[in-house]
Formats: structure tokens, sequence, C-alpha cells
């Protein structure tokens, strides 16, 4: 009993001067809007459209990432141009719904949508969080600096033939007996 | 200072009788808390500070919040107050109020003949205690044991089950 | 000037002085229980956020005063008056200096014990009336938490009103001038003070307002100014138990002459408010059954325990 009572008052006495000391100790707030913190390159913040090195858009408007989007918060239309390629007519977020789980970037086979590390895109109006392709689409190519979709996928479009790919072998030839 | 005991005893009797009138239970128990405060005034003024400190702390203080407690356990609402009205029928209130009405002009008559002033100085709390240990003791422990037999009583009911 | 004992102009000052140090002590508060969670607290509103204090009672001031519609409007609208009213009373007994305070009574230490048991009204009214389960959980909390606790209140003080021989506070600091209560009196100190956090439902022993069990308990339905005046009081009551320890325990206006009397009041009541908040950061809250069996069982017999001994002590000298 005695035990107990003066182990009891011990804990708590050390509690009290624990946390009295923490009065001393480096506080670990981060004064916000003063001092911006360090954001991590991979932090999954505000999605941007990239472009590819040679400046076209890379979205090839495949659905993927609306697809895998959890909440359902992409909406994209597809458009086609003359030479045979895919592009996105309209393409749609809405950050109000936006979880930032980075699931489309994920899915993204062409690396055009990327998330980076910029939070700060609080609005007073819900509909200011609807961000069209406009809004998206930046004049760079993101965290992907090489990466052209259409040099490496075998897609045929005009201007580049089957097999003209990097890393590309030319189709066989069916018809030729030749191995 | 009489003029304080006059207060004090009006807000008494007025607060006293809206516990009766009152339906709503919980405005009645706070009248009565009014009245037993007032009571404690007019201790005060009478010159027996003590005696005013108890009433506050021990019936304001301690037995009306264990009323409360016990009326917040058992629920009460519309229903009660309807019920409380229907039964305040005139039949019901006017011999009982004659009965006290008459009772009180004798007590209003015996206290006209008595003569007392209020006291020239305050009974302090030396003097109750050296009197309650003093002549009244037995009282004291009298009372004592009734409380111990209480407290007992509830040791027993609390613990059997 | 006049500055004498109970005269206008010191209860005015002595009242203004206690409810702007309440205001006061929500920004204290809330810049000291950052510091000790190695926070930085409100520092934004001001010099260091001296005016959030400011900014907090505008908040209050203008907020919609709501009254729900099957609230029972009397003791709804009556409940946060009861505790303001009470525990700004309890200040008329406290001596500040040797020649200031409200009132000079024989009876001051009942008188407190006295308001601190009719606080219980207000709680519980506020709990009842609000006609919601987590208020009226709150309220039976509370009130079953302040009855009993009054009582180790009581019983912890009467040691120090043995060793006096006078319920009068100031003689009761007078009595202290060789040597403070606290030595003689420790065990009926800590009592007091564990005592004195439970009487005033501030952390640790907030369960009557628990927000984690019970939202906010008994004032759950409050709002504006009505929760606003709750939330001053707590604090009011934070002053008064602060000075009631220093007045009881630490010898009240008494120290040595380099600065006034009502200076070391204020230096060691403030110590004993910053000692609160440090409870309030470091301690957890216990359980309700805890609370109450730690109380009725170790309590309760060690201050009558604490009692016996200062009586016999007093009476073998
Ligand atoms: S980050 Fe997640 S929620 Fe946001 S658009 Fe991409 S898939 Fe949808
Ligand atoms: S952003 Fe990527 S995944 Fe989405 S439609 Fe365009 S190419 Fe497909």
């Amino acid at each position: 009993m005695i035990k107990l009572i003066a182990d009891t008052l011990l804990t708590q006495v050390r509690t009290l001067w624990l946390v009295f000391i923490k009065l001393f100790k480096k506080k670990d707030t981060v004064e916000y809007p003063d001092k911006q913190p360090y954001m991590f390159p991979r932090w999954r913040g505000r999605i941007i459209l990239s472009r590819d090195p040679d400046g076209e858009e890379r979205c090839v408007a495949c659905n993927l990432c609306a697809v895998a989007c959890p909440v359902d918060c992409i909406a994209l239309q597809k458009g086609e141009m003359e030479d045979g390629r895919w592009y996105p007519e309209f393409f749609r977020i809405n950050f109000s719904r936006c979880i930032m789980c980075g699931f489309c970037e994920e899915a993204c086979p062409t690396n055009a949508i990327q998330l980076t590390p910029d939070f700060e895109m609080a609005e007073y109006k819900r509909q200011d969080m609807v961000w069209e392709k406009e809004d998206l689409l930046i004049n760079g190519t993101g965290k992907y600096h090489d990466y052209n979709f259409y040099r490496v996928a075998g897609k045929q479009i005009k201007g580049k033939d089957k097999g003209e790919a990097l890393n590309e072998s030319a189709p066989i030839d069916v018809r030729s007996l030749m191995p | 200072m009489t003029i304080l005991f006059y207060i004090a005893g009006a807000i008494a009797v007025i607060a006293s009788i809206a516990v009766i009138l009152q339906t709503n239970i919980v405005h009645a128990l706070l009248y009565m808390v009014v009245s037993l405060l007032s009571v404690a005034v007019v201790f005060y003024v009478l010159g027996a500070p003590f005696a005013a400190m108890l009433e506050a702390i021990v019936y304001a203080g301690a037995i009306m919040v264990l009323f409360l407690f016990v009326i917040m356990m058992l629920n009460l609402g519309q229903h009660t107050r309807d019920e409380e009205k229907s039964w305040l029928t005139p039949g019901g209130w006017i011999l009982p109020s004659i009965l006290s009405a008459v009772l009180l002009l004798q007590l209003v008559n015996v206290i006209s003949e008595l003569n007392f002033d209020i006291l020239p100085e305050q009974v302090g709390v030396m003097q109750v205690s050296a009197l309650l240990f003093g002549p009244y003791v037995i009282a004291v422990e009298l009372a004592s044991i009734l409380l111990l037999a209480g407290l007992v009583a509830a040791y027993h009911l609390a613990k059997s089950k | 000037m006049d500055l004498s004992i109970g005269s206008p102009l010191t209860i005015g000052l002595i009242l203004g002085v206690v409810i702007i140090t309440a205001a006061l002590l929500i920004t204290v508060e809330r810049r000291l229980l950052g510091f000790w969670q190695e926070r930085l607290g409100p520092n934004r509103v001001g010099w260091f956020g001296s005016l959030q204090v400011v900014a907090d009672m505008i908040k209050i001031f203008t907020k919609e005063d709501w009254i729900p519609p099957f609230a029972d409007k009397f003791s709804f609208v009556v409940a946060p008056g009861i505790i303001m009213t009470v525990v700004l009373l309890s200040f008329a007994v406290i001596p500040f200096s040797p020649n200031l305070g409200v009132i000079d009574s024989n009876i001051g230490v009942l008188f407190v014990l006295a308001m601190a048991s009719l606080g219980a009204y207000s709680v519980m009214l506020g709990g009842l009336s609000s006609d919601n389960k987590y208020a009226l959980l709150g309220s039976l909390r509370a009130a079953a938490q302040m009855i009993s606790y009054e009582v180790f209140m009581g019983i912890s003080l009467l040691g120090v009103i043995a060793l006096t021989g006078s319920f009068n506070l100031r003689e009761i600091v007078e009595s202290q001038s060789d040597g403070w209560y606290i030595v003689p009196q420790f065990i009926g100190f800590v009592i007091f003070l564990i005592a004195g956090v439970a009487e005033s439902h501030r952390l640790p022993f907030d369960i009557p307002e628990a927000e984690q069990e019970i939202c906010a308990g008994y004032h759950t339905e409050y709002s504006g100014m009505k929760f606003g005046m709750f939330f001053v009081a707590e604090y009011i009551g934070l002053v008064l138990i602060s000075s009631l320890i220093t007045v009881l325990f630490f010898g009240g206006w008494l120290g040595p002459d380099f600065l006034p009397s009502v200076a070391w009041f204020a230096i060691k009541a403030f110590g004993f408010i910053a000692f609160f908040i440090l409870m309030r950061a470091a301690v957890p809250r216990p359980r309700y059954d805890q609370l109450m069996t730690y109380g009725w069982l170790f309590l309760l017999p060690l201050s009558l325990l604490n009692l016996l001994v200062t009586g016999a002590i007093i009476l073998s000298t």
C-alpha cells in the first residue's frame, strides 16, 4: 500500500516535471505562412498534365486515370488529331473531391498526369475547385524529362510507321519466306 | 439591518408559496433553494452567521442538490407537469389553506406578544461549538449515532445484491 | 481615493481585476499549454499573441446565442448566471493584502464553501434543462463529483482552521507570519489541491465535460455568451482556487519587504494557476468510477486522519 502510494505520487511528480521542462525545449511548430516547410519531391499535391520533350501533350485520353480514381473526380473526352494522335478534348479534375491518392499517376501509361508538391489550393467558392485542362496543363515535362510515349509505343501515327519506335524492331513481313 | 430582515423574510414566504404552486418540479426546486437561501440571510441578520452558512452549505448546497440529482434520474417530462396541474383543483387546496390561515393568525398573535430583538452581537462559531460540546454534548453524540446508523444502513443496502 | 476594505472603489477594482485576469487566462493557458506540448500556441494576434483575448471575446460576444426549442428556457438561461455570480461572490472574502479586500468576515471559509456548493446548481441545471443526453450525463457526473469533493475540501481545511482558531481568512493569513501552513498541513494542502481541481472541474478532473466521452458535457447545448459565461467562470474558479491555496497554505500576502504585499499575493496565486495549467497538460483524466473510489476510499480517510492528528497535536501542546 505504502509502496503503491509512493510510486503513484512519484510517477505523477515525474510526469509533471518532464512536461514542465518542455517549456525550454525547441518547439515543433512550423510557422507556416512565414516559414515555408520543405516539401518532399514525391509529395502528392496539386495535379498537373505534362507535355513530352517535344512540347506535345502527353495525355492520350486513354481514360485509365478516370477509371483508377477511387472518388471519380476525373472527367475527360477523347479527341483525335489528323495525324492519328489521341488527345483529351476536355480534361476536368474536381479538386473538391480529389483525395490526392496518386492512383491516377500510377495508372497513367504516358506519365501525363503527375502530382506535384504544391498544396496551397484552397478556394472560397467550391466551383473554383474544378480545374479545366487549361489550368492543369503545364509547359514542361514534370518529373520525367525524357519520356515520350509515341517514341516507345508501337502505335502508328502519321510520320511514324510501325517499327519505328525506340527499341522496336520492324514488323515481321509474313509474306516473306526469309527467317 | 431590519429592512434586510423583512426583505429576506418576504422573499422566503413568496418563494415558499411558489414552491407549492409550481407545476414544473425543477422550477419548484429552484424556488425552494431561493427560500432556503433567504432563510439563511434571515439567520445572518438575526446574528447567527454560523447557522446561516450551515443553512446555505447543508440545505441549499447539499440536500437540495441531491433532490435535483434524483429528479434528473427520474426523467420527468411534460406529462408530469400536466398531472400536477390537474391535481391542483380548488377543491383540493381551499380547505388546507383556510386551516393554515387560521394557524397563521394564531402564530401572528403569539409572536406579536413576544418581545425580541435582533441580537446585539453575532453568535460566532466559537460560542456555538462551546455550546454543542458543552451542555448539549449528549444531543450531539446521539445525532452522530443516528447518522452512523444511517451510514451503516446505506452501506448495507448498497452492498446487498 | 478610498482604498480601504469594502469601499466601492475597492470592490470595483477587485471585480475588474478578477474578471480581466480570468479573461487573460484564456490566452495564457493556451500559450502555456502550447509550450508544454511542444507547440507555440496562439501567437498571431498582437504582440506575441497578447491580443488573442480580444479576438476571443469578440468572437464570444458576437456569436449566435441559441436556445434550443426543446430546452427548459428558464433554467437554461439562469444556469450560467448562477456559476458566474457564485464564483465572483466568493472573492468577497479573499484578503488580497492587509488593507485590500471586500469584506472582513468571521465566516470567510464557510462562505467560500457555501458558494462552492451552490455552484453545483449551475452545472446541474444547465445539463438538466438542455434536454440532451450528453448534457444530462455530464451534469449527473458533475453533481456526484461536486458533492463528494466538497466534503474532502471542507475537511482538509479544518486542520488549518484548527491551527488558527478562526474561520476568518485574514486571521488565517496573519497567523502564518511565523511559518506557512504548508509545512504542518502538507496532507491537507494536497487534498485541498486535488479537491479544488475536482470542484472547479478542470482537467484532469473535467469528467463532467469530458470532450472525448460526452461532447462537452453539461454545456453541450450552450453557445454564444451563455457558453462564454460558463467558460469564463471556469477560469475565475481557477483564480479563486489558486487564491484560496495561497491564503490558506502559503501565507497569502506575507513575504519579504522589497515587494508590496499585493504583489506577493499575485505572484503566489499565479504560481498556482500555472501549476493547474501544468496539471492539465501533464496528467491524464481518470475514469469516473476511479475518481469516486479515489475520493471516498482514499481522500476521505486521509483527510479525517489529518484532522485527528492535527487536533491531537494542538491539544497536547
Ligand atoms: S489523386 Fe486520386 S483522387 Fe485525385 S484525381 Fe488522382 S486518382 Fe483521383
Ligand atoms: S492522363 Fe494518362 S491515364 Fe489519364 S487519360 Fe491521359 S494518358 Fe490516360
